[in-house]
């Protein structure tokens, strides 16, 4: 017998959803949620608490809150993280919460994950100076330093099964159809 | 299964659309071989006699392989007879053909995994401007318009009609999504010879930890061709074609990539090596280490440091797209409730619980993971005549 793993994640749980999932489709439709106020400025404060999943509203424990603005050098207050930081956040925790979910499906101990971040952007596009310049990053630099009982190679499969399954990694890479009114 | 039938003495009938291999006849594009050598090309009792057993046969030579064999059997064939219904009746099924109507007790679904192409939805935002072919039309390069060529998907199929188009002087660019990489030979032997022979072909379908996804998997990036070549990404790109991620969306006139080529390639780099592990456990613990080559490990799949995210179907630069997305089977006749809500035959390992006496052959992993090649057939034949000849005993006994 190996050691018994334990990253933290309920792998049986999440593998039960998964069976049970199969067998009422329509349980696996989520809609989650997020609201925002204007502050003042650039400042922003938003909030999440309910959302639906399993066919009836859910909630989590306590409302969260999150604080944006931009930085002193955009003649801003700096009450928070901008809003392209914290896409970056999202898709950090989401492939960082995959790599222990997967580990511990797989059998792997972890000891430390860190995930760092960079986007590259160039401004230019969101101030209009040049309109053949996107708006939004360029490209995303995700670098994993991974301390588990497992080979390289073992690391950069679970770092990339991550990937497979995170909703953030697609939802950034792949388009999604938004669309906001005004009501 | 005709041939494993006829050796238990059920009298049965093989109702064929066409003429016998119709689908090799008119389905398919010229330049096509069999992915597997002509020495694993097996069928029951009838193997390949010819001169060049490490070869692959190309259209014709299969056609003919096909037919021979049929004729060889003498299989009961009822030619041009397309089913147009199946209903269940007391006792059986009712079938109607093209040239009437038959009562069976059993009924064995052989007409394969391959009947339609599956274009995904996007399809619909492609400008008119664009020509657009799927793998059942196309036959050769010379048939396309001059200009670029949009190549969606990247298995077995998108990538030899990248290579060829590229070929033909036509600027390629090539969608790549979840893809299953393979060398074309490994360690001096065909990687289908590994397959054979390490017993990974052979795996059961109820051995296979996740049944769905393995059935779901794309073709291998292989090709049959006289020099063995491995067809890959990284000479298709050496070569000058455009790797760009899976084609996401066409909105407003463009088509938009996704940005998450690296990992695919990444995953199907990991996923090769983990299965050429498998194969030099497998020849340590045979001993058959000096009977191969040395252990050989591939280059990396190579990223461009940054991949196109979109491309602008109006502005002339592609001509036309090709829709090497898969494709699924048609069973529109089929009119007896044993799909799911996704249109999917339900059954287990060929087997339609639902309908007693109704068998499938020749779907994905269907009872092995080599149940889709030719050399596949045979035990997965010889499984559901079996499981066959007992409902027709059990029914005869009235159990």
């Amino acid at each position: 017998m190996g050691n018994i793993v334990n990253n933290g994640v309920n792998v049986d749980a999440l593998l039960a959803a998964r069976e049970a999932l199969k067998n009422a489709p329509a349980a696996g439709e989520f809609t989650w949620r997020a609201s925002c106020k204007w502050l003042n400025g650039t400042h922003a404060r938003s909030t999440v608490q309910g959302f639906r999943g399993l066919g009836e509203e859910q909630s989590h424990k306590s409302e969260f809150s999150f604080d944006t603005d931009h930085p002193t050098i955009f003649a801003s207050e700096d009450n928070g993280a901008t809003p392209v930081e914290v896409v970056l956040v999202g898709l950090a925790s989401c492939l960082t919460a995959g790599v222990a979910a997967v580990a511990q499906n797989r059998g792997i101990q972890l000891r430390s994950v860190e995930a760092r971040l960079e986007g590259k952007m160039n401004i230019a596009g969101i101030l209009g100076i040049d309109g053949d310049v996107r708006n939004g990053y360029d490209s995303i630099k995700v670098t994993f330093h991974v301390d588990a009982d497992a080979s390289k190679k073992e690391i950069e499969a679970l770092v990339a099964q991550s990937q497979k399954r995170s909703a953030v990694f697609d939802i950034i890479t792949n388009p999604t159809d938004v669309t906001v009114e005004v009501v | 299964m005709s041939r494993v039938l006829s050796e238990r003495s059920i009298e049965h009938v093989v109702l064929e659309r066409g003429e016998v291999a119709n689908s090799w006849r008119r389905e398919r594009w010229d330049s096509l071989r069999l992915l597997t050598p002509n020495w694993l090309s097996r069928l029951p009792g009838y193997a390949y006699a010819g001169s060049d057993p490490d070869g692959f046969m190309n259209l014709p030579e299969v056609v003919n392989f096909i037919a021979s064999f049929a004729a060889e059997i003498s299989a009961p064939v009822r030619t041009h007879a397309a089913v147009t219904s199946v209903r269940s009746i007391e006792g059986g099924y009712q079938v109607a053909t093209e040239q009437g109507e038959i009562h069976c007790r059993c009924l064995v679904i052989a007409s394969g995994a391959n009947n339609t192409p599956r274009v995904p939805d996007l399809h619909r935002g492609v400008p008119q401007s664009v020509h657009c072919l799927t793998t059942f039309s196309y036959r050769n390069p010379d048939t396309l318009p001059a200009g670029g060529v949009l190549i969606v998907g990247a298995a077995a199929t998108g990538l030899q009609l990248a290579d060829e188009i590229h070929r033909s002087g036509r600027p390629v660019t090539l969608c790549v999504g979840e893809h299953v990489r393979l060398p074309r030979s490994y360690r001096g032997r065909d990687i289908l010879w590994w397959m054979e022979k390490s017993g990974v072909w052979n795996q059961r379908y109820d051995q296979i930890e996740d049944l769905e996804r393995a059935r779901r998997l794309p073709s291998p990036q292989l090709v049959g061709t006289p020099e063995h070549a491995t067809l890959g990404l990284n000479p298709l790109s050496r070569a000058g074609v455009e790797i760009v991620g899976k084609l996401a969306a066409v909105r407003d006139g463009r088509a938009l990539f996704s940005g998450g080529l690296a990992n695919q390639l990444a995953l199907a780099d990991l996923k090769m090596e983990r299965l050429l592990d498998t194969f030099d456990a497998w020849a340590r613990e045979s001993h058959i280490d000096s009977e191969v080559g040395p252990v050989e490990r591939f280059e990396p799949t190579q990223v461009a440091p940054s991949t196109r995210l979109s491309l602008d179907l109006r502005s002339g630069a592609i001509r036309t797209i090709v829709w090497a997305t898969g494709y699924r089977p048609d069973y529109r006749w089929l009119n007896v409730p044993v799909f799911t809500h996704k249109g999917e035959l339900r059954h287990d390992g060929g087997v339609v619980s639902e309908a007693p006496g109704m068998y499938v052959l020749g779907l994905p992993v269907l009872r092995r993971r080599k149940s889709t090649f030719i050399n596949g057939a045979e035990a997965d034949a010889r499984d559901l005549a079996k499981h066959l000849a007992g409902y027709l005993a059990g029914a005869s006994a009235g159990v």
